[in-house]
């Protein structure tokens, strides 16, 4: 497929290829015949699939960041501000970058490997043979279900968080629950949530896209499935620090300038 | 006589490897056209520019008469619905069973929304490949000649009018290459379809061609009825038939 050529030219022709699957994602989008019970399917398998792993981490999270942090607190006589520095941290910055890290390893893998096979095994051109619109079928309803449930699942294990943040600070310090939701949830703004929720919007589009673009474009060889399972993996996980870095100066000037 | 497949002067290449260098073919109206030639020589290629999976880089490839790179997406989906492609490992939906992946195209290609038609289309076709019972495994479950049927079935059930076999028995015992061969007759008789037939079985050659071309090195060595062919001095062409 792709002609044997330099560097610059391949990277040139990655990234023309990605433009052109990405065109045809928002061409199919809009089409007639929306599968809507594909998209529902797909969305309930990745929350299915992402459910104990996101709830297991956000929970742990918690833990983590309130043990570390309390003998520093201690130390300046500032323990009161565990659950408004364990809220802002979480829910800013380190849940939806974990999740979508964590999705990246169990989604996009896993929709780099079946469109991968799928593709070595010619049934995504038997569907297209039919009159059938794979794009639509396979890659439509897979990007939007990503889309979708990342940012359900980050909002779901920063709640885990929260939980697993006031244990740790119930059994050290012995803060009642009243007291920690209510300092953990004030002290929030919209700053702090809609770059957040925006940004994980992105993360599940960047899945989602790049697990399907590696799954399509696998070449033939049983090789190549796993091949385009791992990349789909490396790429979507780069791009999410990537997204991050650029989200967090976008709204650095946008609320704090 | 109707020219439903009209191919002429193909080339194809993928990168620097020339496969297809000077593809000629023309399949008439209720033909069966069968393509013998060694692995590796392009039959797969070519039935695949056919269908517009792959795009050829020269030449002329009219189906139904127009040329299919001058097509646009809907007429080329309008031509899509007219033909039906076996591929050579049968290309399953492995996430489905039998009964959807039959009716996968139904519904999305016909639009049929009736349960009960559906339901009986595809009996129809799963009882012509003699697979009725099976209708609730998964692919995973069938035997490589349970595939096989299974796609065939899969193939005839939107009724095309070309159908484009990709080796149909390669990797079947002889009893079933042979009910799988009548299989193709019989989808030439009911419902006056054409087909390309590729294939390296010389029985399913000998049984379902009315035509036979030989291809070598991209292009056709010969062509005619397999007696003609069968009785050619060229030692190149023998070597198929011994
Ligand atoms: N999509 C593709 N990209 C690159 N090379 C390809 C592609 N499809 C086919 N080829 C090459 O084209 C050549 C011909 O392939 P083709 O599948 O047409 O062979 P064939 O005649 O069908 O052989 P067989 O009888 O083994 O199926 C092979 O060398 C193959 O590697
Ligand atoms: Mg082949």
């Amino acid at each position: 497929m792709m002609p044997e050529q330099s560097r610059f030219s391949k990277t040139l022709f990655y990234i023309a290829e990605q433009a052109y699957f990405l065109k045809s994602f928002f061409r199919n989008a809009f089409k007639k015949g929306f599968e809507w019970e594909e998209l529902f399917r797909q969305s309930y398998i990745i929350g299915y699939k992402s459910i104990g792993i996101v709830t297991l981490t956000g929970f742990i999270l918690g833990i983590v960041l309130t043990l570390q942090s309390l003998p520093t607190l201690k130390e300046f006589g500032a323990v009161s501000y565990i659950p408004s520095m364990v809220s802002v941290s979480i829910i800013r910055e380190i849940g939806p970058v974990i999740i979508a890290l964590i999705c990246a390893g169990k989604i996009a893998s896993s929709i780099g490997a079946e469109l991968g096979s799928m593709n070595v095994t010619e049934q995504i051109e038997a569907m297209e043979v039919s009159g059938a619109n794979p794009v639509q079928y396979l890659v439509v309803t897979r990007i939007l279900a990503c889309t979708v449930m990342v940012p359900l699942l980050t909002i779901f294990a920063d709640a885990m968080a929260l939980i697993g943040g006031f244990i740790a600070s119930k059994l050290s310090v012995g803060i009642s629950m009243q007291l920690y939701f209510s300092k953990g949830l004030t002290i929030l703004e919209y700053s702090d949530v809609l770059p957040a929720v925006i940004k994980t919007i992105f993360f599940g589009f960047t899945i989602g896209f790049v697990g399907c673009y590696k799954g399509f474009t696998a070449n033939s060889g049983t090789a190549s499935v796993g091949l385009a399972a791992n990349s789909a993996v490396v790429n979507s996980s780069i791009l999410i620090i990537i997204i991050d870095a650029i989200v967090v100066q976008i709204s650095n000037s946008l609320f704090y300038s | 006589m109707e020219k439903v497949i009209e191919i002429q002067g193909l080339k194809k290449s993928f990168g620097k490897a020339a496969i297809l260098t000077d593809m000629c073919l023309t399949v008439n109206r209720g033909e069966n056209m069968v393509v013998l030639g060694k692995s590796g020589t392009g039959k797969s290629v070519t039935i695949k520019c056919i269908a517009g999976l792959l795009t050829p880089d020269e030449g002329s490839l009219k189906v139904f008469g127009k040329e299919v790179k001058e097509m646009d997406e809907d007429e080329l989906k309008a031509m899509r619905h007219r033909i039906g492609f076996l591929f050579q490992g049968a290309a399953l939906y492995d996430s489905m069973t039998v009964r959807e992946n039959l009716a996968f195209p139904l519904k999305r290609v016909l639009k049929l929304k009736d349960k009960q038609e559906i339901e009986s289309r595809s009996m129809e076709v799963l009882e012509a490949v003699g697979l009725a019972d099976a209708i609730d495994k998964m692919p995973a479950d069938l035997s490589g000649g349970m595939r096989k049927r299974m796609g065939l079935a899969r193939t005839l059930v939107l009724k095309p009018e070309i159908i484009l076999y990709d080796e149909p028995t390669t990797g079947l015992d002889t009893i079933t290459s042979k009910e799988i061969s009548h299989l193709i007759l019989e989808m030439q008789e009911r419902y006056q379809a054409s087909a390309v037939i590729i294939t390296h079985d010389m029985n399913c050659a000998k049984i379902t061609g009315d035509r036979v071309m030989v291809m070598n090195g991209g292009r056709c060595e010969a062509e005619g009825t397999y007696e003609e062919l069968e009785n050619s001095n060229d030692p190149f062409i023998q070597s198929f038939f011994k």
